[in-house]
């Protein structure tokens, strides 16, 4: 059966995962966002789900490495900084080509994991995590002396990235067209990716490392190609953020931020293809609705976190295999070449 | 005789002042089965962990197929054909028997650095990989996620694994640990249909299992070689019987 399913492109309907489907029908929704606000005459909610979708690709950039790598990130949000300070720190100059500035955002990035992950990927387990955080942390800092570029009052973006042709950052539905279209991509990068033999080689490091060294495995070259890619797919919705919020400060930055991914993508399911997106909904709607009626909303969260931690294997993802569990009345463990494998040990 | 394809020449390692191995050598011959027995504590999972190269050695040379392998990471003496199995079973859990199996060709089949082709489906590796699981019997349960397996099993899992990667010796540590009498036999049988095909260096404690197996056997005890010969004179062989009787210390 879930030979089936991986080889030929279309699976039976009774085949497709509820997951698949529920992702299916919010992103539908998702496309239709614009027009819904519109209609609506809401468009605070547009801001709010372009947030949520480039909150989205970092913390699906930070899944590959946490979720199917084992790699426990905790400086994520460092990347975001780089991608973001790519698009501010050219416009400073008058530099506003956008390809230029994403170009840089990626390439930056990249380079920072390279040289950063060469480091932490030595260590291990909470070694990894500590290191990781502090050499986030040095980024943050560093833009917090950067007096030039406004230091800690931020820096304010008056002229958004320049693309080409009908390319409109300050259209606030291109933009937000641009974002959907990147987080689809980037799913589709990931899902590719982690069923490749790259994947296979990532998903094994972190299931045996010992083994898959003994069989013949540089694991660590793997894992610091596959650290690098989620570098520079995080540094990229960096660059969407700063054109996003018109304005960067090191605060976007500091290591709660990368705290704040973290949830998300364990929230949503770790090692899953959607649950980085669905836990970022959550989030950003605790974020969004009930920090209208108190301020101690994070407060909640805890509570959610601890409710999903102790009940819910595998977050909302997991919550929604077990209703197909249900529904289907058979249990459902993730046919092996599915991303949902790789869930835990 | 041939040119041995494994040379180790005065092992050591130390755990603090605990010699682990003290000073060992012996040769395997191609092709040969070469057990190596002794009572708990002898240090043989530590002596295959440094010929795999998960421990690193204090001192002495291991040389494979002619050469010095003493300072490669074990990768690396996976890719030159040296292939181990684990006493504790260590298999991918997650993935299917035929993931298991497939992912160990998949590590020599040049790199990994694929991105795109979905592994699942490649025959490139699929079907070296049931190859491997019809050796041990084991082809009929190829879509079993490896953490359903019985534990008779994931041992059998184990030398698929282990042959997948092609190896010119293979390292086997304990195949039969924690094995029932049926699994065991098994296991025996496995081991014997591979004897003569591919050159081992059996680590055991099941004693009918090593006599049944082994062409020549090297008895460690306190991390010292005590004997080495064919199975008939290390049974006759003194030392050894006060070793195995518990009069260790004589």
């Amino acid at each position: 059966m879930a030979r089936k399913a991986s080889t030929s492109l279309i699976p039976p309907l009774g085949e497709i995962r509820f997951t698949t489907w529920f992702m299916l029908i919010v992103l539908l929704i998702f496309a239709l966002a614009p027009v819904l606000t519109e209609i609506t005459g809401t468009p605070f909610y547009l801001s709010v789900a372009t947030r949520l979708i480039i909150l989205s690709i970092a913390a699906v950039s930070l899944n590959l490495v946490l979720g199917y790598g084992g790699m426990v990130s905790f400086g994520h949000a460092a990347f975001i900084g780089l991608g973001a300070y790519a698009v501010g720190i050219p416009f400073y100059y008058d530099i506003t080509n956008g390809f230029l500035q994403f170009g840089l955002a990626i390439v930056v990035s990249a380079l920072f994991a390279l040289v950063t992950g060469a480091i932490c990927l030595r260590t291990k387990g909470v070694y990894f995590i500590m290191i990781t955080m502090a050499f986030g942390q040095m980024v943050y800092f560093t833009f917090l002396s950067l007096n030039e570029y406004g230091a800690d009052d931020g820096l304010s973006i008056y002229k958004l990235s320049q693309f080409p042709g009908p390319i409109d950052f300050t259209n606030k539905v291109q933009l937000y067209y641009v974002c959907f279209a990147s987080l689809i991509v980037s799913l589709f990068i990931v899902h590719r990716l982690v069923n490749s033999r790259f994947g296979m080689a990532i998903r094994g490091a972190k299931g045996n490392e010992e083994r898959m060294r003994a069989i013949g495995f540089n694991t660590y070259a793997y894992r610091l190609t596959c650290y690098v890619i989620s570098g520079a797919m995080c540094g990229f919705s960096g660059a969407l953020l700063a054109n996003f919020t018109n304005f960067l400060s090191p605060e976007m930055i500091d290591w709660t931020r990368s705290g704040e991914l973290m949830f998300m993508v364990i929230f949503g399911g770790t090692g899953t293809l959607f649950g980085p997106f669905l836990g970022t909904a959550v989030f950003l709607g605790f974020y969004t609705f009930l920090a209208q009626f108190t301020t101690y909303w994070q407060l909640w969260l805890g509570v959610l976190i601890l409710i999903s931690v102790l009940f819910v294997k595998g977050g909302i993802n997991g919550l929604i295999d077990k209703i197909e569990g249900v529904v289907r009345k058979r249990p459902v463990s993730a046919p092996a070449a599915t991303p949902a494998e790789a869930k835990d040990e | 005789m041939s040119e041995p394809i494994l040379q180790i020449e005065g092992l050591v390692k130390r755990f603090g002042g605990v010699l682990a191995t003290d000073n060992v050598s012996f040769d395997v011959a191609p092709l040969e089965t070469h057990a190596v027995i002794g009572p708990n504590g002898a240090g043989k999972t530590t002596l295959i962990s440094q010929l795999s190269g998960a421990l690193r050695s204090d001192a002495g040379v291991i040389r494979f197929k002619g050469e010095p392998i003493s300072n490669l990471p074990p990768h690396q003496r996976s890719l030159r054909g040296l292939a181990r199995s684990f006493q504790i079973t260590s298999v991918f859990m997650e993935m299917t028997v035929l993931q298991n199996v497939a992912l160990a060709v998949q590590a020599h089949r040049g790199h990994s650095y694929r991105f795109w082709r979905p592994a699942a489906g490649d025959a490139e590796l699929e079907a070296p990989a049931l190859e491997c699981l019809r050796e041990v019997s084991l082809h009929e349960r190829r879509d079993v996620r490896a953490a359903s397996l019985s534990h008779g099993e994931k041992r059998q899992l184990e030398i698929a694994m282990a042959l997948a990667t092609e190896p010119d010796l293979l390292l086997l540590d304990e195949p039969m640990a924690g094995m029932g009498r049926e699994e065991s036999e098994r296991m025996i049988n496995t081991l014997k249909d591979l004897k003569g095909e591919k050159t081992m260096l059996l680590v055991e404690h099941d004693m009918d299992a090593v006599f049944a197996l082994a062409d020549r056997i090297t008895v460690l005890v306190y991390g010292r070689v005590i004997a080495s010969g064919a199975p008939d004179e290390i049974r006759n062989d003194e030392a050894v019987r006060r070793a195995y009787l518990g009069d260790e210390g004589a």
